[in-house]
């Protein structure tokens, strides 16, 4: 067995792939059930290998704030929390998505709304996707369904948010972040050198040198103009990312007649709905949303004219099968199935839905 | 060969790390492994479960309808978990606490009194050992060389004294697990 697989939580993978990847600072506030991330890297000490910085901060809006600050610096810095903390940390997301800063955000999904529940959720999928804080902008969303995709998109969360210059957020759930399973460690990365990071983002502030003029990061433009033009080119950059870097996985979906839509934990379950379904001779298909935005709308609508309906299976009341309705436009029926407030569906349950709501209806 | 097994009780009886233990030597064996706890606020004396699947081939759900083997640790548990167990399947239980006999005809019953041994050995942390040493014995789906490794791989170094102990648990669970 080679060194590398090991046994962990998604949260504790999280924390060691942040290690690894080579992050210079972690801000946290804990709160169940993604206290392991700040756990683990408080008990793996990395101040004292890599020199990464591990705080936890007095709130969560102080540690949102202290990523906008490191991110300003040109750091790869980074924060996680659920969803009561996400909502917190939303003032800060706008104001680094407004300055066009990089950084990572992890959201380790609960029941809400509130306070809720400390059970599984994906009812924060529509404050991920659709705004959350104030403004025009997005986040470059990644929905993990497995324990090694958590550590996978660290790395890849970050070399997004650095290649577009924009905050991207792992969106994941209880069930990812508290369920153990095997997982390859990515290799290390030496964290940058300050004269990497200056060649690397010349925007960065890193101290004034007498050859340029002074780099200043604020999301404040008082002049309308002016901010009609920042939000021109904050769109002109969400298009591109749009156009390249959609991401989505196909299960048994060359020959479906019907076909689900699932992202995350509920992405798994619905695995082996397609398994059972099958077995019953039903021909399903799963399609899963790897980002969530940019949400993967044509591979959507191209199977709206070969299905013949769709079931978005999420753990909330209706939030992402608004987007593969308007992806489908009308094309194919599209009906959503859902457990609620930390409740999570078995595969029956959603076997049966799929029944009810799309099979015999 | 694909093994989905839950092991509900109390909090403190050390369900989740028997849940653990038995992961690791499934990984020992290069077997696809997944554990699942429900991670309700439960501290000693609530309830707690974990679902264990040990697969040669990947895992889809974590989260599963029913179970190959059901290992219930307390009454509650047995009222939710009874009914959950799939046709054919197994049911191991402690009779410590359990007051209701089991009416599945379906399945294989099996009774491991692991709290009257653990108390017995004046060890109550030797509880879960003698329930897993009762589960291999049933359905030997890791070796037990494994599952030592297991062990290693799940505690804490300072905690790897207490290996042999654990061993000796999981032997004296093998033998006292009867059919019902």
């Amino acid at each position: 067995m080679a060194e590398d697989i090991k046994l962990m939580k998604g949260n504790e993978a999280i924390a060691h792939a942040a290690i690894r990847y080579g992050v210079d600072g972690y801000f946290g506030y804990p709160i169940t059930p993604q206290s392991e991330i700040l756990e683990t890297l408080m008990a793996e000490m990395p101040w004292e290998t890599t020199g990464m910085v591990v705080l936890q901060a007095e709130s969560e809006v102080a540690a949102i704030n202290m990523v906008y600050g490191g991110a300003g610096t040109g750091k790869k810095v980074m924060t996680s929390s659920s969803s009561p903390g996400i909502s917190l940390k939303q003032e800060g997301i706008s104001y680094i998505a407004g300055a066009e800063l990089p950084c990572l955000i992890v959201n380790v999904m609960r029941g809400g709304p509130g306070l809720g529940t400390i059970q599984p959720s994906q009812a924060d999928y529509f404050q991920t996707v659709k705004g959350g804080g104030h403004g025009d902008y997005r986040l470059i969303t990644l929905a993990p369904s497995s324990v090694q995709e958590m550590a996978d998109f660290v790395g890849l969360g970050f070399d997004l948010a650095f290649k577009y210059s924009n905050p991207a957020i792992i969106l994941a759930d209880g069930i990812i972040g508290q369920m153990m399973e095997k997982v390859v460690m990515p290799p290390f990365h030496k964290r940058r050198t300050e004269e990497e990071i200056i060649a690397e983002c010349p925007w960065a502030v890193q101290g004034k040198t007498a050859n340029r003029k002074s780099n200043v990061i604020t999301s404040l433009e008082l002049d309308p103009a002016k901010m009609e033009e920042n939000n021109i080119r904050f769109q002109a950059k969400y298009k591109k990312i749009e156009e390249n870097e959609v991401r989505y996985e196909e299960f048994f979906c060359d020959d479906a007649e019907y076909l689900l839509i699932a992202f995350g934990s509920s992405a798994r379950i619905c695995q082996k709905v397609v398994e059972n379904a099958r077995a019953e001779g039903i021909k399903l298909g799963l399609l899963r949303p790897i980002t969530l935005w940019p949400f993967p709308a044509k591979i959507i609508a191209k199977y709206a004219g070969q299905v013949k309906g769709m079931l978005s299976v999420e753990l909330n009341a209706g939030q992402m099968v608004e987007d593969v309705r308007l992806a489908v436009n009308g094309k194919v029926k599209v009906e959503h199935f859902g457990r609620l407030g930390g409740i999570v569906f078995t595969p029956d349950e959603v076997l049966d839905a799929l029944k009810t709501l799309i099979i015999e209806n | 060969m694909k093994q989905e097994i839950i092991i509900a009780g109390f909090g403190g009886q050390g369900v989740l790390s028997m849940g653990k233990i038995l992961a690791y030597s499934g990984l020992m064996e290069g077997k696809e492994v997944s554990w699942m706890p429900s991670y309700g606020p439960e501290q000693r004396g609530g309830t707690a479960n974990v679902t264990v699947i040990l697969s040669d081939d990947r895992i889809s759900s974590p989260v599963l309808n029913e179970y190959d083997i059901a290992i219930i640790l307390n009454q509650p548990s047995m009222d939710k978990f009874e009914s959950k167990v799939k046709p054919g399947g197994i049911l191991i239980y402690d009779g410590y606490g359990i007051h209701t006999s089991v009416k599945r005809t379906d399945i294989s019953v099996y009774r491991v009194d692991a709290m009257d041994v653990a108390t017995e050995m004046k060890n109550e942390k030797a509880f879960n050992m003698l329930i897993l040493g009762g589960l291999l014995k049933i359905v030997p789906m890791v070796k037990l060389e494994n599952v030592l490794l297991g062990l290693k791989k799940s505690l804490p170094e300072r905690h790897h004294k207490l290996i042999p102990m654990n061993e000796t648990a999981i032997k004296k669970g093998m033998e006292i697990i009867k059919k019902i």
